[in-house]
């Protein structure tokens, strides 16, 4: 029978040459299973001397201890040796395409109006609707142009049989809502507008955003500066305004607002300017106490200088190829 | 309108490049769309004069000519022009010169003959799009002169966009005007010569409608020379303002409306019987014009008649039958002044734009008439000679536009600009406007010249200043105004959601038209819309849509026939109904999808999107409501989609929409020879949303039970789900549905559909007794209420 050095020695060379678990648990039968090596060599300590069993107990013991510790060590190498066998195994090609549903998109234009329709929320716009088919009062006539007026024929309007219309611009919203909610009033409202022309620069629907501001004492100094603030937030850059004296029927004084573009290249955005007093007295406001600015801003110009498209067509093909374009 | 700035520069000379003048044009508001220069490289050019032609002795279409440059002898030229002739005063260049073009001329020799130079077009000389030949210039053309000093160039032509309102700016003399008040720069001083009467022949005129035509003014000319031409310097000046020279008489008509902004018409005097009279038309009256176009008249059309009837249509255009022609030698004028509401719209009825109603609908200084009649006649005389009788001038003073008194309030004035103007710098900028000033109270009493129609009100004159002063000197500055909080609704879901939403499902979105070709939009909806454009652009944009499906099926086909295999688009916009006089637009959300159901990817097996993959995207969209569950499916028959592929989708009992396949015959009439599937929605009816209520949630243990049932063909998975869920509400928490199948083992007409069941109780542990006894109420229920048998 080998004594308790000889045991150690050799389970420690066993357990070291372990090379898998199964080995391992082998080698712990051996000595420490019922039938193992150690416990047989305890089951014999009744056979010596009453003297030396005490000594010869805790030598033991602490061989069994040592071979155990050994044993749950070796163990833990070979478990993570397999874990990183299995897990090399199961390495992926991370570069390969996820799977399912990809990500669709806004158009361009809606995307663009909807990104106005925020900036004039957060200063306290309300958002307002009106119809596209529309009579010749809220489109015309009560915006100061009466039949025959020469203004008229700046407006291609599509018409019905029996004198309806297509909005030729977004101000009948202003008359719809002034009538509606009185003043002060404090609006945006973007949607689509037509016009009968259809050349490069012209598609026969498009897309304002209208916007009017009635109070007790506004300005075109305030117009200057909400405009202004507009276009910065709008391009996220400085920019340098340039307004510039016009005529709309529904506006005294009138502007159209031109963005300095690259040196010396100034682009038409926007027409704007004060609310005409004729217009606020057919919608009942009394012109003496309020005063108001209007504008008019041309959608597909403003996405167009923002994405750099150079065919106001495309945005109304809507080509995938131009649309993936966009987020 | 477009005109000469040398022209202009007659009239008003600031001290400013051609650039500059052009900025200060725009910044008074006349926008100049376009500005181009003439004859700025025309160095060396001459006027020379072409002794002989002979024909090329090698080439057909040449010709040698010797042509007199007036330094040295005679040179010889090969021409190709076919006008060039012998006597011809033409524009030569010589070796050496350059030209506009960038052509630098050589000698050469063509076919044999050595050619000293060349003979020179308006294209080639930067003068013209268009040339017939060689440029021809008139016979006193000095030879040997510099053509650009000759010809008065270089010039500017400027386009100059106006206004609408400003008829007073609509000639040279008026654009002078104005830029003289915003630049300071004085008129220049102009001495209009008195007409030498040496006839005495006079045109009667009567006014019946003073009302319609309050000055009348003419004259008689006669014995003009029928061969003149019109001088070089008219013709030019014609030209860069865009206008043809036609005829000495009618040349001097339109420059006189270009320099002074009042039309003139010319009538051939012996063509002309009895008195003229304007006045309306009357019933069934027609009129031959000048284009020879035949018009019916309209009564509220004021004519200018003659004994013979109607003669021309008052301030639009001339009537044939007395007009001058070549033959022409007594000439009557006419310069009338006819108010904007009589010419107003007119022009635009009987389809005409012309130079005369343009200005007329905006309006012409009453005070031009004679002026302009004697400023023809002094240009007529000195081309054609003749004699020029008296002036007619017949006015109605009472009739005739009056001044008008505007008051102009110094607060009015800051708080609608918001800045103070200095009194000073307002009466400065007001009295450069010719307008008359009288302080008054807090402000003025402005006197308004009468050539100025737009300027009506206390408003209009505070633009003036404004504009005057500068629109770039008014501050910025942000308005002050209560900010209330704005809304943020629960009870609808955003449209802006919606969107999003499409667009995490893998939608594109897209913008159609609202218009439709009127085929495609009854297809799909099965009716005929009334909303008929009367002038749409094209027949396949004449109806106003019915369903934004019709646009989104047309932007597919043309997806599909750019190789693009799937297509996945949605719509979010309003389509149209009811009657004309009566619309009614409906806010709608559509999506059509085709294609394979994902992306082509390594990972899964291509699959073809269908009616499900469509169907769990619209009910992704309705859960935004938060009351997913009371929008309902169910088969319909709407004639464009596939039978047994097409649900009516309801919320309660309204219909709110459709989902399905597009019908295969229609998809073909289309030109789509892929299934599509799509879905509409009204979004009013749809997006109205439902506010959570929370309830506890249970801490007990729910337990699943699933059971196979076999039922007939007809019976919808939606009615036993329905059936179960009715059988126990208050246990059965979910029904949900995990196989259909229909096949061996199962006999025709009849389907097996499995259901898993999840039981929970919210007060205690449910057991399996609960859980039997729950299973045998449910299959007792679908045996009674639909037939089912338990599958084994």
């Amino acid at each position: 029978m080998r004594g308790p050095v000889e045991l150690l020695t050799a389970a420690q060379v066993q357990i070291a040459n372990a090379a898998d678990l199964a080995a391992l648990d082998a080698v712990r039968v051996a000595f420490l299973g019922k039938k193992g090596a150690v416990t047989a060599v305890l089951r014999n300590l009744s056979e010596l001397a009453a003297e030396q069993r005490p000594a010869a107990g805790q030598e033991l013991n602490r061989v069994k201890n040592e071979v155990h510790a050994l044993i749950e060590q070796r163990r833990e190498v070979l478990e993570r040796q397999a874990l990183e066998v299995k897990l090399r195994a199961d390495a992926l090609d991370v570069t390969l395409p996820g799977r399912g549903l990809s990500l669709g998109g806004r158009h361009p234009v809606t995307k663009t109006m909807a990104r106005i329709e925020r900036m004039f929320m957060n200063a306290g716009f309300g958002v307002r609707s009106g119809p596209e088919i529309e009579d010749d009062f809220h489109n015309f006539t009560a915006l100061n142009i009466p039949e025959n007026h020469p203004a008229r024929a700046m407006h291609d309007t599509f018409y019905f049989p029996g004198g309806n219309l297509l909005r030729t611009h977004t101000s009948p919203v202003q008359i719809r809502s002034m009538v509606e909610e009185g003043v002060p009033i404090r609006i945006i409202a973007p949607g689509r507008v037509y016009r009968c022309d259809s050349d490069q620069t012209h598609t026969p629907m498009f897309h304002q955003v209208e916007g009017l501001v009635i109070d007790r004492n506004i300005s075109f100094a305030n117009l200057k500066a909400v405009l202004h603030q507009f276009v910065e937030r709008f391009f996220e850059r400085d920019a340098k305004l340039r307004f510039r004296p016009s005529y709309f029927p529904f506006t005294e004084p009138s502007a159209e607002v031109d963005v300095l573009w690259e040196e010396g290249k100034w682009l038409e955005i926007l027409g704007c300017g004060m609310v005409h007093p004729n217009v606020l007295e057919r919608a009942g406001i009394d012109a003496e106490e309020f005063t108001g600015y209007a504008f008019g801003i041309g959608v597909e110009r403003l996405a167009m200088l923002r994405y750099g498209v150079t065919d106001l067509r495309s945005f109304f093909e809507n080509d995938l190829q131009f649309l993936r374009q966009f987020r | 309108m477009k005109f000469s700035e040398n022209w202009l520069r007659e009239w008003v000379d600031p001290n400013l490049d051609s650039a500059a003048l052009v900025h200060q044009l725009t910044m008074a508001g006349h926008e100049v769309d376009d500005f181009v220069v003439q004859g700025a490289n025309l160095k060396d050019v001459r006027v020379a004069e072409v002794m002989s032609v002979s024909k090329h002795p090698d080439a057909d279409k040449l010709s040698v000519c010797q042509v007199r440059t007036g330094k040295g002898a005679t040179v010889e030229v090969v021409c190709g022009a076919p006008n060039v002739r012998q006597g011809m005063k033409a524009a030569f260049a010589a070796p050496g010169v350059e030209l506009p073009n960038g052509l630098k001329l050589q000698r050469t020799t063509i076919r044999g003959v050595v050619s000293n130079g060349m003979l020179c077009s308006a294209i080639e000389l930067g003068l013209g799009d268009e040339s017939d030949g060689i440029i021809e210039l008139p016979q006193d053309a000095p030879t040997g002169a510099d053509l650009a000093g000759f010809l008065a160039l270089p010039d500017t032509i400027l386009e100059v966009n106006l206004t609408p309102n400003r008829g007073d700016c609509f000639s040279v003399s008026g654009l002078a005007r104005d830029l003289s008040a915003v630049t300071g720069s004085s008129l220049l001083p102009r001495d209009q010569p008195a007409v030498v009467v040496t006839g005495k022949d006079k045109h009667k005129v009567v006014i019946d409608t003073p009302a319609a035509c309050p000055r009348f003014a003419g004259r008689v000319i006669r014995n003009i020379d029928a061969d003149a031409a019109s001088p070089l310097w008219m013709q030019e000046r014609l030209r860069r303002a865009g206008l043809r020279s036609i005829h000495p008489v009618v040349d001097v008509t339109n420059y006189v409306m270009l320099e002074l902004g009042q039309p003139l018409h010319a009538y051939d005097r012996d063509r002309l019987t009895g008195t003229i009279r304007p006045r309306f038309a009357r019933p069934g009256e027609k009129l031959v014009l000048l284009d020879d176009r035949e018009i019916e008249l309209h009564e509220d059309t004021l004519v200018v008649s003659d004994d013979s009837g109607p003669i021309g249509l008052a301030g639009i255009m001339g009537g044939r039958s007395t007009s001058v022609s070549p033959q022409t030698v007594n000439v009557f004028l006419e310069a009338a002044f006819w108010p904007q509401d009589v010419v107003a719209g007119r022009a635009r009825r009987y389809a005409l734009h012309t130079d005369a109603s343009l200005r007329f609908e905006r309006g012409v200084d009453p005070a031009l008439q004679g002026k302009a009649v004697d400023r023809a006649t002094e240009l007529l005389l000195g081309i054609c000679g003749g004699a020029a009788g008296p002036l007619t001038d017949v006015v109605d003073q009472q009739h005739l536009p009056q001044p008008a008194e505007i008051l102009l309030r110094r607060s009015q004035l800051s708080r609608l600009l918001g800045i103070d103007i200095e009194t000073e710098v307002v009466e400065r900028i007001l009295k450069s406007l010719q307008i008359d000033l009288e302080r008054q109270g807090d402000g003025w009493s402005a006197r308004v010249p009468r050539f100025r129609f737009d300027l009506r009100i206390e408003h209009d004159l505070i633009e003036e200043v404004a504009r005057i002063f500068g629109y770039d000197r008014i501050p910025e500055r942000t308005d002050v105004a209560e900010l209330p909080l704005g809304d943020v609704t629960e009870a609808r879901v955003d449209l802006e959601l919606v969107a999003d939403t499409m667009v995490a499902r893998d939608y594109r979105e897209v913008v159609t038209y609202s218009f439709v070709d009127p085929g495609t939009d009854r297809l799909l909806t099965g009716r005929s819309s009334e909303l008929v454009l009367s002038n749409p652009i094209s027949s396949e944009m004449a109806v106003m849509r019915g369903s934004l499906c019709t646009g989104m099926l047309a932007a597919a086909v043309m997806n599909l026939s750019r190789q693009q295999e799937r297509v996945r688009l949605f719509e979010i916009g309003k389509s149209f109904h009811g009657k004309l006089d009566a619309p009614v637009e409906t806010m709608r959300v559509a999506g059509l999808a085709i294609g394979p159901a994902l992306g082509e990817q390594w990972a899964d097996k291509a699959r073809t999107v269908d009616f499900f993959d469509i169907k769990s995207d619209i009910q992704a969209v309705l859960a935004l409501t938060g009351s997913a569950s009371d929008f309902t499916y169910s088969p319909t028959d709407i004639d464009s989609l596939q039978p047994g592929q097409a649900a009516a989708i309801r919320r309660h009992d309204i219909a709110v929409g459709y989902v399905g396949k597009l019908h295969p015959a229609v998809a073909k009439q289309l030109g789509l020879r892929k299934d599509v599937f799509l879905f509409e929605l009204d979004a009013d009816a749809v997006f109205s949303a439902k506010i959570a209520v929370a309830s506890p949630v249970s801490r007990f243990p729910s337990i699943r039970r699933d059971i196979a049932v076999i039922v007939k063909d007809e019976v919808s998975a939606a009615q036993l789900q329905h059936a179960v869920a009715q059988a126990l509400p208050d246990l059965i928490r979910e029904v949900r549905i995990f196989d259909v199948y229909k096949g061996p083992g199962i006999e025709a007409g009849l389907k097996s559909i499995a259901l898993g069941l999840i039981l929970q109780e919210t007060s205690r542990t449910l057991t399996d007794q609960d859980a039997d006894f729950a299973m045998q109420t449910v299959v007792r229920k679908l045996q009674l209420d639909y037939g089912a048998e338990l599958r084994e």
